[in-house]
């Protein structure tokens, strides 16, 4: 996950990619997934993590989760 | 432990140097209550969508606007404008406010008979009166105010079986600088129709004509377009004395003052451009006490507000059904109540608002009805939090023209409940279920096999 290391992110949501200067606001559990992503967790791992913590079922979880990471994947921040 | 509350992860680019169109991220704050009751307990007890309608907020707006004009005024009386919301609650209410009715067929009629207005005190309007509507109208001293030429004939037609006079007033349509301007209805000033109509109808002398009426149009924010029409009448109203010394005895105004829903389109929200009722009355006013009228005489005003008086005190509660993506990535959110109970949204930009506490975090969003049309929008493009299925939500100013055009389509009409004074929560209008069309419904012998 070394693309996401070498994004600047905030504790309030903020992310700055210096590669090409953008800047990204994400939210509470945007930024929750991301910190799991950086230890290389997987997917099975990080939607229990959700559940969890937040309020949530399973199917919701993992389909929210795996529509984040089509974002961050077109967004150039993970593979 | 108790979990903390979900909402999905997103990511928003930030693109600099372009202020976002809706400002800065602002939080929308939730509604949760209307009069101090809770929404979510009433989408508990009545299901949703449920439409709300505040008595008080009635009461107080009508208030203001009666206040508006009468301390300016001498002589005012509203007329409340059935089509605008015809719910017999509703209707009541205006009532017991002072208000007469105005109605523009034989059910808004029937309507206002059975909520007890006696029949002088019901404006009989519009192109659609049959025969019978006319002879029970007239009978009844209702005032009937005539649309065009072959209404007048059928009133002089009838006028022999008739157990009273006709007491009439013309309708007048006229150019006030409004766009698109509504000649479909009533006799034109410019060309001398109306002048006309007056002139067949006093040189008759078994009808008495006691009023001018204009409508003009409607969600008119131009004030001064009253005051034009108030002059054209008068100069009508002056003519008519010289010629037959008859005197007017009201001129009504008929309706069209905006509320403060916003325009599609506009570039304002409505709540900051939409003139109060401050500025009608003092333009009306002004109008009707710098003209003058035959004799020195102070002819009533009558006013039919409909809009302005009932939009507020409604609102649609209701749930969120799905979330999903658009092919282009937007972001969009279906709930259910469409254009089937909210046929005004083709032309307003209704707030809505979460009825729980969300993050500020929020997204371009698109949001749809449940019907399976594509034209069932409900809003193209607001800024929305981030709602989750089964989450509810609130529509603002929804009390005009909806639970009257509403439509019967794919799906049943919901309840409809009124908070009192008091705070207790009434069911005025109950939902429908398939009895309902069961009974309208006849199946032909022949399809009958089971
Ligand atoms: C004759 C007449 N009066 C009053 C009204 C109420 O108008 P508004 O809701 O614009 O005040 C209407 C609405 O179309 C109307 O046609």
């Amino acid at each position: 996950m070394s693309k996401l290391n070498s994004l600047a992110i905030s504790d309030n949501g903020f992310i700055f990619k210096p590669s090409t200067g953008e800047s990204f606001t994400t939210n509470e559990l945007g930024l929750f997934i991301i910190q799991f992503l950086k230890e290389n967790k997987s997917g099975e791992e990080i939607i229990n993590a959700i559940m969890q913590d937040f309020d949530v079922d399973n199917v919701t979880a993992g389909r929210d989760m795996y529509e984040f990471l089509d974002f961050l994947k077109k967004e150039n921040m993970i593979d | 432990m108790s979990k903390k509350i979900y909402e999905r992860p997103i990511l928003r680019k930030v693109v600099e140097g372009i202020p976002n169109k809706f400002g800065s991220l602002k939080r929308l704050r939730p509604v949760e209550t209307i009069d101090n009751v809770a929404i979510n307990d009433i989408i508990d007890e009545y299901g949703s969508p449920v439409f709300i309608i505040s008595e008080k907020t009635i009461r107080e707006t009508y208030k203001t606007a009666y206040c508006a004009f009468s301390t300016r005024y001498p002589k005012v009386q509203f007329a409340w404008s059935y089509k605008t919301n015809y719910l017999d609650a509703v209707c009541r209410i205006f009532h017991q406010e002072g208000s007469w009715a105005e109605v523009v067929s034989g059910f808004e009629y029937e309507k206002a008979l059975d909520n007890n207005v006696s029949g002088s005190k019901i404006i009989f309007n519009g192109p659609d009166k049959s025969d019978a509507d006319l002879t029970r109208a007239i009978n009844n001293k209702s005032l009937i105010h005539i649309d065009h030429f072959d209404e007048l004939y059928t009133i002089i037609e009838i006028l022999p079986k008739l157990k009273e006079r006709p007491q009439v007033a013309i309708r007048v349509n006229m150019d006030t600088g409004i766009i698109p301007q509504w000649d479909r209805f009533g006799f034109n000033y410019e060309n001398g129709e109306a002048w006309n109509a007056i002139n067949r109808i006093l040189t008759d002398g078994g009808i008495d004509l006691i009023g001018l009426h204009i409508h003009i149009g409607t969600y008119i924010t131009m004030s001064k377009a009253y005051s034009i029409a108030i002059e054209k009448l008068a100069a009508l109203a002056n003519k008519t004395f010289d010629r037959f010394q008859k005197s007017i005895s009201y001129i009504d105004v008929g309706g069209g003052f905006a509320s403060q829903n916003t325009l599609q389109g506009a570039y304002m929200p409505a709540t900051d451009t939409t003139p109060s009722f401050d500025d009608y009355a003092h333009a009306i006013t002004t109008a009707m006490t710098s003209v003058n009228f035959p004799n020195n005489e102070t002819p009533t005003l009558i006013l039919e507000t409909g809009r302005a008086l009932i939009d507020e005190a409604g609102w649609l509660a209701g749930s969120v059904l799905a979330n999903k993506r658009l092919a282009d990535g937007r972001r969009a959110m279906v709930i259910d109540s469409g254009i089937n109970l909210l046929f005004t949204a083709f032309w307003y930009d209704y707030e809505i608002f979460p009825v729980q506490e969300t993050s500020f975090q929020s997204e371009p969003t698109t949001i749809y009805g449940p019907l399976c049309m594509n034209i069932d929008v409900v809003r193209n493009n607001i800024d929305f939090p981030l709602l989750n299925k089964g989450d509810r939500f609130v529509i603002k100013r929804v009390g005009a023209y909806t639970m009257t055009q509403w439509m019967q389509f794919i799906t049943y009409r919901p309840n409809v409940v009124l908070i009192d004074l008091n705070g207790k929560v009434h069911v005025i209008r109950k939902e429908e279920n398939k009895e309902v069309f069961r009974i309208q419904e006849l199946v032909p012998k022949h399809l009958q096999n089971k």
